[in-house]
């Protein structure tokens, strides 16, 4: 089959921890080693980094239920340009995926349409009600790679508990968004100066932090493997650190808009800055962005969630949260290197490897043996983001008409060529 | 000209210059409005809509006496917020409105920053007449024309507002206008009524009424809503009015020359006592209201010459292009 040459490249490896001047071969869409055939086509990367592929879990694909937002075609084009060779979906759609029958449409459908690997996720309970258990079981037989509520916190405690404890039986890995509900109910702010002068109703920080001290105190009566989708302020992020050191299977992510923005960038009531949860202080920014330089955080996602220009254009507390990020999650993190805040490799086992790991994948790393999912990019070409030519059915970006560093030049899934620049 | 501002969105965005300009345009209109004939022609021939998202009969009445006193054609549109699907008409509502031409808009909504987002969408001068807990420019400027005309400046005053910070309005905007002004400004409520943050907008606040109204120059009362009363903020009514109610004991506190103010309506009993709320020696809560109109005829007189002045140009760029 084919066989692949990247020349003249600046290696990232994120688990060996650096980045080098070199040459990476792929043969049969496997990474074969530094040296290559006679017969491979050769890309001369002309000093540009190649690095492994972005594995970004928690994408909403907006089907079943809507796909005007974002299709399946769509997210997968998207995540190409955005140098991510593997979307893990939300199961927040309408409806939500909690059956082995949903599960496989969303599989189908990925497989027709995506340019990159799709892996889905299924909802924790049935509906993400938070009433009764999905079938846990079925799902991980039909594919499931994690199970998740999303953003609906399962208040009930009890309900909760018995989840963890099925799921812990069949090894699976479960996702909270751990937000105390009732604290954090019709919040669209963070408590502090800016949202009460603006008059936004406003949640304290300290509802993640109540929320992440139940989620992992059923994970310690439970023993399940348990990833929170996002912590983004420092008092959470105390209760994570010690949550590792007692050595409970607990992972934690963070959105790349809560590394980026703060509360302020919401200005004059600009709702495509309205995310979940709410933009923090930059005293918390910094924190987050702490944690994912020493690992304490160990991912970084886009949580890309596609919204329409209708469901935007209200007054802010009633606008839909969230906001597309597959094609500017790799240019936004540049934002936090070119700082000096965190290294190409480092910030690579935050986008590659560890969530790769997570999931049990052999991604996310420049191995031999390991899949040729990879993305070439050149660092440091400045550009302007225009909204409208994102390839997501939504535009809803934070940083339309931002200057931005940070270019992928082509993307690979398994040796063949999804994107080039 | 000091006014430049194309809508009256909130104070935060004047500077003092402006704010003088309109408070001293208004004292004339008050001495205009004295007269048995109380007509100018500023706004003639131009289009008025008061569309109120919220129910409001006493805003919406001086809104609408202004209009009339200044010659415009007045129309009211209540549109009530409960029947409709809100955000979907509130833009499309906009764009409804913003084809028949009107040329001044006064808008209130329940929710914080809806004004604003609606003035993005319309090419007429646009007044926010209260926006869910951000914003009452309006209600600032009569409150400070008020406090001017009584205490001859608005500068190195001590100013205690007293009561539900939390979700007031009026009390933002206040201490956006007191501050700019170079006046003192302290918050005076229960914590549960009070911003974790306050004591970061540059006021002082206080949990205690003695202590906040301690030589104070000017008392503002702010209304309690009746749905905060019943133990989800406070305990009760009663012991709200005995810790933070306005009674003769506690206005000893302030200076003897203090004024009471309060932006209306009054819960007598509740936020504040009677005998107060109409000692006329004090209260000067029925001039708030006379100002109220004054300050919304000047503010919309100034904000017609500028859009004038803005189609002016527009008109002769255009003719020089063509």
């Amino acid at each position: 089959m084919s066989a692949l040459l990247f020349r003249n490249a600046r290696l990232i490896d994120p688990e060996k921890g650096i980045e080098s001047l070199g040459t990476l071969a792929v043969r049969d869409g496997v990474i074969s080693g530094p040296t290559g055939m006679d017969d491979a086509e050769v890309v001369d990367c002309d000093g540009k980094c190649l690095a492994p592929g972005i594995v970004d879990i928690g994408v909403k694909v907006s089907e079943p239920g809507e796909r005007h937002k974002e299709s399946f075609g769509s997210a997968g084009l998207a995540a190409a340009a955005g140098g991510i060779t593997t979307i893990v979906t939300r199961p927040d759609t309408l409806p939500a995926i909690d059956t082995p029958e949903t599960l496989e449409f969303v599989r189908r459908r990925a497989n027709e349409a995506s340019p990159v690997r799709v892996l889905p996720m299924a909802s924790l309970t049935r509906g993400r009600q938070g009433r009764e258990m999905s079938e846990i079981g079925f799902l991980l037989d039909a594919g499931a790679v994690a199970f998740t509520d999303c953003d609906a916190f399962c208040a009930n405690t009890k309900v909760f508990s018995r989840c963890l404890t099925y799921a812990a039986s069949l090894g699976a890995l479960v996702i909270g968004h751990p937000q105390e509900p009732v604290l954090s109910d019709g919040a669209a702010a963070t408590s502090g100066k800016f949202a009460s002068l603006k008059g936004l109703p406003a949640v304290s920080p300290m509802a993640e932090r109540m929320g992440l001290d139940r989620d992992l105190a059923v994970v310690e009566m439970t023993g399940a493997r348990y990833h929170a989708d996002q912590i983004t302020t420092a008092r959470a992020l105390k209760r994570l650190e010690r949550a590792k050191d007692a050595g409970l299977d607990v992972t934690a992510g963070v959105s790349i808009h809560h590394l980026t923005l703060n509360e302020l960038d919401v200005g004059d009531f600009r709702t495509f800055f309205k995310v979940k949860p709410p933009l923090r202080s930059e005293q918390d920014r910094l924190s987050a962005v702490q944690a994912v330089a020493s690992g304490l955080i160990d991912i970084v996602a886009s949580m890309h969630t596609p919204q329409d220009e209708e469901s935007k254009r209200l007054p802010f507390e009633e606008a839909a949260s969230g906001a597309v990020g597959l094609e500017t999650l790799l240019p936004a993190m540049m934002r936090l290197v070119h700082a000096g805040q965190i290294t190409l490799p480092g910030l690579w086992r935050a986008l590659s490897l560890k969530p790769s790991d997570r999931l049990g994948l052999d991604t996310g790393r420049l191995a031999p043996g390991a899949p040729a999912d990879l993305v070439l990019f050149d660092p440091d070409a400045p550009f302007v983001l225009d909204r409208f030519k994102l390839r997501s059915k939504s535009k809803n970006t934070p940083f339309d008409e931002a200057r931005m560093e940070g270019r992928v030049l082509g993307t690979w899934v398994a040796g063949t060529r999804v994107f080039s620049a | 000209m000091a006014f430049r501002a194309r809508h009256l969105l909130g104070i935060e965005g004047l500077g003092p210059d402006e704010i003088t300009s309109v408070l001293d345009l208004a004292d004339n209109y008050v001495d205009l409005n004295r007269q048995d004939v109380k007509h100018d022609t500023a706004l003639s021939g131009l289009t008025q809509i008061n569309m109120f998202f919220e129910n409001s009969t006493r805003t919406q009445a001086s809104f609408e006496i202004a209009g009339k006193r200044l010659g415009a054609d007045v129309m009211n549109m209540a549109v009530d917020s409960s029947s409709v699907k809100k955000g979907e008409t509130l833009i499309d509502t906009a764009l409804t409105l913003n084809a028949m031409h009107p040329d001044l808009l006064v808008v209130r909504h329940p929710h914080s920053g809806a004004v604003s987002l609606l003035a993005q969408k319309v090419n007429c001068a646009v007044l926010n007449a209260g926006d869910g807990r951000h914003e009452h420019p309006t209600q600032a400027l009569l409150d400070a024309l008020t406090i001017r005309r009584a205490k001859g400046r608005l500068h190195r005053l001590t100013i205690a507002i007293c009561g539900d910070i939390a979700h007031s309005r009026v009390a933002r905007s206040n201490i956006w206008l007191l501050s700019k002004m170079e006046s003192r400004v302290r918050l005076v409520g229960p914590p549960t009524l009070m911003p974790s943050d306050a004591a970061d907008w540059g006021v002082e606040v206080y949990g205690d009424m003695a202590e906040g109204l301690k030589d104070a120059d000017v008392v503002m009362m702010l209304r309690l809503q009746k749905e905060r009363m019943d133990g989800g903020f406070i305990p009760s009514e009663r012991e709200y009015f005995h810790r933070f109610g306005l009674d003769p004991a506690k206005l000893a506190h302030a200076k003897d020359d203090a004024i009471v103010m309060h932006p209306g309506p009054m819960n007598r009993g509740v936020e504040i006592d009677g005998t107060i709320a109409d000692d006329i020696n004090r209260s000067v809560i029925q001039d708030q209201v006379e100002m109220g109109v004054a300050v919304r005829m000047a503010a919309m007189r100034l904000l017609a010459e500028n859009l004038r002045a803005d189609r002016a140009e527009k008109a002769s760029l255009k003719s020089v292009d063509a």
